[in-house]
């Protein structure tokens, strides 16, 4: 595994898989779109708005997956130093974010017509505010330093200390008493999904699969653009140095 | 297909803004990621060359 904390090692192979995830996003989209809003039938209580949670599962999907992600990176980054480790979760984490933001709104647009309101202060909700808060402070820390390797180890400290809140979230339906309905997709006896009908998990499970390449697609370009501004970095402090060793102080 | 004609499909049984705006949404927030980061991947990649040719 150390030998991909290389950035060279690692984006050859981030560019070779690239237009394999990306042509499958594209083709689990092309499924997924159609099926969701058209062909998959209303929910016998929930009516049309069951297409909602499509989109909305597939974000919180995202937004957990991303920050384990980010977590993952951040241990690795600071155990081992591995570049390749902060240069991750830094291009994960507005991604993660705006998924963040999209699980909430989509869930408000649902709430509205279906609990009657769009907010609640329970578990379930609030803590899902509060990972939203967690990106924000990532990512803002992350950029708060001159030194952007102070900004990596800061960023790195508050990801895994936020990490708690990831099995919080996950839990709180069964932890607290909530609003918010348990998750679909827990494993039961007779296997993952067995709560709900299968016309709901075919567009869900579509769907979820297309945002999920869409993220490493979209991931392996944001990468490129971090190493790229590495470089960038490096090319101008060394045109500096050359400058000044080139015109000696008097 | 689940509806019965076009006028129903954009309908949504009623639940037509919520509907909407939640996939105008979500299409609004994936594209504009994808623009945004390939803007800055292109605007990168220019300074890059940029300094590579002044170097030269």
């Amino acid at each position: 595994m150390h030998k991909y904390a290389n950035p060279t090692q690692f984006m050859r192979i981030a560019n070779a898989i690239y237009p394999w995830v990306a042509g499958l996003c594209l083709l689990l989209f092309a499924a997924a779109i159609p099926v969701a809003l058209m062909f998959s039938p209303p929910d016998y209580q929930q009516g049309e708005t069951v297409r909602i949670m499509y989109i909305h599962v597939s974000s919180a999907w995202l937004m957990m997956m991303i920050y384990g992600i980010i977590a993952a990176n951040s241990a690795m980054f600071l155990i081992w130093r591995h570049p390749m480790a902060s240069i991750a979760a830094r291009a994960s984490a507005p991604m993660g974010a705006v998924f963040c933001a999209l699980a909430l709104i989509t869930g408000m647009l649902w709430g509205q017509p279906m609990w009657g309101t769009f907010w609640v202060w329970d578990a379930r909700l609030t803590s899902t505010l509060i990972l939203f808060f967690l990106y924000i402070g990532y990512i803002a820390l992350a950029d708060a330093f001159e030194d952007s390797e102070r900004g990596d180890k800061a960023a790195a400290v508050l990801a895994l200390v936020g990490s708690v809140n990831v099995p919080i979230i996950h839990f709180s339906v069964e932890w607290w008493n909530t609003l918010h309905q348990p998750s679909i997709l827990k494993a039961g006896k007779e296997g993952v999904g067995s709560s709900v009908h299968g016309s709901i998990l075919l567009p869900l499970f579509l769907m979820m699969g297309a945002f999920t390449m869409f993220y490493f697609a979209l991931l392996v370009l944001r990468l490129r653009s971090e190493l790229l501004a590495a470089k960038i970095r490096n090319a101008r402090l060394s045109q500096i140095a050359g400058h000044s060793a080139a015109q000696p102080a008097e | 297909m689940a509806f019965e004609n076009f006028a129903a499909f954009i309908d949504m049984g009623g639940y037509a803004a919520w509907v909407w705006t939640a996939y105008g949404l979500a299409a609004a927030a994936l594209v504009g990621m994808l623009v945004i980061s390939r803007r800055t991947l292109k605007a990168r990649e220019r300074e890059f060359e940029d300094l590579k040719a002044n170097r030269r």
